[in-house]
């Protein structure tokens, strides 16, 4: 422990109380689970069932994609309405990988068509489905796609200054179009059955519980390697100037900052993680289809955030975590009242806890800092001798 | 080289040239014509009522609003008209604005820091560090502007009379050639006015300094030329004593 050099360059992590003990407890979750899964026997009360690491690995995700959007909202003020497009893309380009891997054991034993294109009489493999049989290509994919439609959008969006609930809008649009698009069965992307029936990755069968360990644990990992790089940038003096034009970006640019290259950066490096987020979960739920674009997908990453705490990196985090855990919950208790809880959460958030869970953990941690200091001065302001023990404390 | 009929032509020393420029917001005309020039090293002092086109003028020369017709010129050939803001403020203009503008939540210091003069690009912020010198500069500011107590506390909790010190400290620690100041001030007690005064007297000579005030002792204490802005052009041009007698002066702003 005591080899880690405390000097300035680890300064951003030592910082970060919160975001260090989130780490922490997200490293041995990431070896415990799958210690007490495949160490433990299925007998013992200890053992983690393969359903529970698999939702769990799928709430990993999801606190992925809520750091994303936490990156660009809490401390750029930009309020991203669409980011599951990017989490649904980078889902598609791994599915295609995935569909790819399967060959000759679909249904219609094609070795180079998956089954929904033979469905559809075609007779060969799309351009833009070339190379997804490499996993290394598929991977640049997973980057490069949301990174490239975020550049564009943004490029676009940033320069002309659409900011507010324009943007909001606009970034709403955006999934919604995509949505429809991936509905369509041209479009040869399995229309709206999506992509499924996925056999195995890297050579792995994804039925197997040691896959599906595996999955989750490299969802732990790129959880909290993507925690570390988004606190490294929050903390530079690029993250100052993403607040600065969060607070008053009319005055960051007289201060001489061309405030659209900023945000464009901060945008594309949220789309990426999101499509990360959204490779590592589609192996793991074993489909991805349209759905996944649906605009109401998009808020529910908004709602997660807020929860959580806006503008804390491990506040979304906990905030995707919590939510998603109650939203397994409540769906399967009493799946009719879900999305008005949902909803109701929202509104009570916005109206009582502004800054979320960890905003409320920290105030009251300051109260009872500010109570004690202020016990400690009534104690020394009284007379000693009306304090019998006092005497007795060393 | 743009060809100016109406007026002078314009010369390196003069630092801000603006001739005939005129902004209208939806048919309103809120510049008219508008001309002026500030000399290199020059402090000059602008008044005029409210509504009379000073923040507009502001605007335009800073590029936030592009002026319908005229021209604006920096240090004799820059043309203003074709940069956009952080374009200007790295071309050596600062501005405080009217509203006291800091970022409120990030300290003092780090208010300082982002202001600082040196390069605006993402990659080098991403890996910056403060230099010894420069933390040497931002200390020296803090002090010139009273706030060295405050320097870890958040912008947001300033008075509103730190806040316009804080902003002109960011304005100051920029390094601008032609300063803009808005109304600085707004808002202040007397002892504080004086100060804002004195601070701005200082760095006249090596800077060129724009002040736009409403406070006729302040305006006094800077001892500078004035000129009168009305309607969205200039109404009289010369010393405090000369425009205050000045007719014309007189009558607009008796008849508000
Ligand atoms: N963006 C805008 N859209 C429409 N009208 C505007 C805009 N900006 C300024 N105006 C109008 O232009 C006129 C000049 O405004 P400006 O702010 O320049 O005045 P000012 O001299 O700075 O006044 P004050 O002393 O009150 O600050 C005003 O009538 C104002 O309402
Ligand atoms: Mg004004």
């Amino acid at each position: 422990m005591t080899s880690i050099p405390k000097g300035p360059m680890l300064k951003f992590l030592t910082e970060d109380a919160g975001g260090k003990r989130l780490l922490i407890a997200l490293a041995v979750l990431t070896v415990a689970v799958p210690f007490f899964n495949l160490a433990v026997p299925e007998s013992s009360a200890f053992h983690v069932s393969t359903y529970t690491v698999a939702l769990l690995g799928k709430y990993l995700c999801y606190g992925l994609l809520a750091l994303a959007v936490d990156l660009i909202w809490g401390y750029c003020g930009i309020l991203s309405l669409g980011h599951g497009a990017f989490f649904a893309l980078g889902g598609y380009a791994m599915g295609m990988y995935l569909m790819r891997q399967i060959g000759d054991r679909g249904v219609y034993g094609n070795p180079l068509l998956p089954d929904f294109m033979v469905f559809l009489n075609w007779t060969e493999l799309p351009w833009y489905w070339y190379g997804f049989d490499s996993f290394l290509f598929a991977m640049v994919m997973v980057a490069l796609v949301p990174g490239l439609l975020a550049f564009l959008f943004g490029y676009l969006a940033f320069r002309s200054r659409v900011t507010g609930v324009y943007l909001s809008i606009i970034t709403q649009a955006l999934t919604y179009a995509l949505m429809l698009a991936f509905f369509q069965n041209d479009m040869g992307f399995g229309g709206n059955n999506g992509l499924t029936d996925f056999k195995d990755i890297l050579g792995f069968s994804l039925q197997e519980d040691s896959t599906k360990v595996a999955l989750f644990a490299a969802s732990g990992v790129v959880l909290i390697l993507s925690y570390i790089l988004c606190r490294y940038i929050v903390a530079s003096k690029y993250g100052r100037i993403l607040v600065a034009v969060r607070d008053a970006e009319s005055r960051t640019r007289f201060m001489g900052y061309r405030v659209e290259h900023y945000k464009l950066f901060v945008f594309m490096l949220s789309a990426v993680l999101a499509g990360i987020a959204g490779a590592l979960y589609v192996p793991q739920v074993g489909i991805i289809n349209p759905g996944e674009f649906a605009p109401l997908y998009s808020i529910e990453i908004i709602i997660w955030v807020a929860v959580g705490g806006r503008g804390f990196l491990y506040g979304a985090v906990i905030g995707a975590l919590v939510v998603n855990y109650a939203k397994t919950y409540f769906t399967a208790a009493f799946p009719e009242i879900w999305l008005f809880m949902l909803g109701g959460l929202f509104v009570l958030t916005t109206l009582f806890l502004p800054r979320g869970i960890v905003g409320l953990a920290s105030d009251i941690k300051e109260k009872m800092l500010a109570k004690k200091v202020q016990k400690q001065a009534d104690v020394k302001d009284e007379p000693v001798d009306t304090l019998p023990k006092a005497s007795t404390e060393v | 080289m743009n060809i100016v009929t109406q007026h002078i032509e314009p010369t390196e020393k003069d630092i801000l040239y603006v001739s005939g420029v005129s902004v209208s917001f939806d048919g309103f005309k809120a510049l008219n014509s508008l001309s002026l020039i500030v000399k290199e090293g020059e402090m000059r002092a602008i008044i005029g009522p409210n509504g009379a086109g000073k923040t507009t003028m502001m605007d335009v020369i800073t590029g936030k609003v592009k002026p319908d017709t005229g021209d604006v010129l920096f240090k004799g050939s820059i043309d203003l008209t074709h940069h956009d803001e952080a374009d200007i403020a790295n071309l050596g203009i600062g501005r405080k604005f009217q509203k006291p503008t800091v970022i409120e939540s990030l300290t003092v210091f780090e208010n300082l820091e982002l202001a600082l003069a040196g390069p605006k690009g993402v990659f080098n912020s991403l890996f910056h560090r403060l230099s010894g010198l420069q933390r040497d500069t931002i200390h020296k500011t803090l002090e010139t502007i009273a706030l060295t107590e405050k320097v870890n506390e958040l912008a947001g909790a300033l008075s509103h009379g730190q806040k316009q010190w804080l902003e002109i400290g960011m304005l100051m620690i920029q390094e601008p050639d032609l300063l803009l100041v808005d109304e600085p001030a707004a808002g202040m007690t007397d002892h504080e006015t004086e100060v804002t005064a004195e601070l701005l007297k200082s760095i006249t000579g090596q800077h060129s300094v724009v002040v736009v005030e409403h406070d006729m002792d302040f305006i006094k204490a800077l001892e500078s030329p004035v000129t009168v802005l009305h309607e969205g052009s200039v109404l009289a041009e010369g010393s405090l004593d000369a425009v205050q007698n000045n007719e014309k002066v007189i009558e607009v702003y008796l008849g508000r």
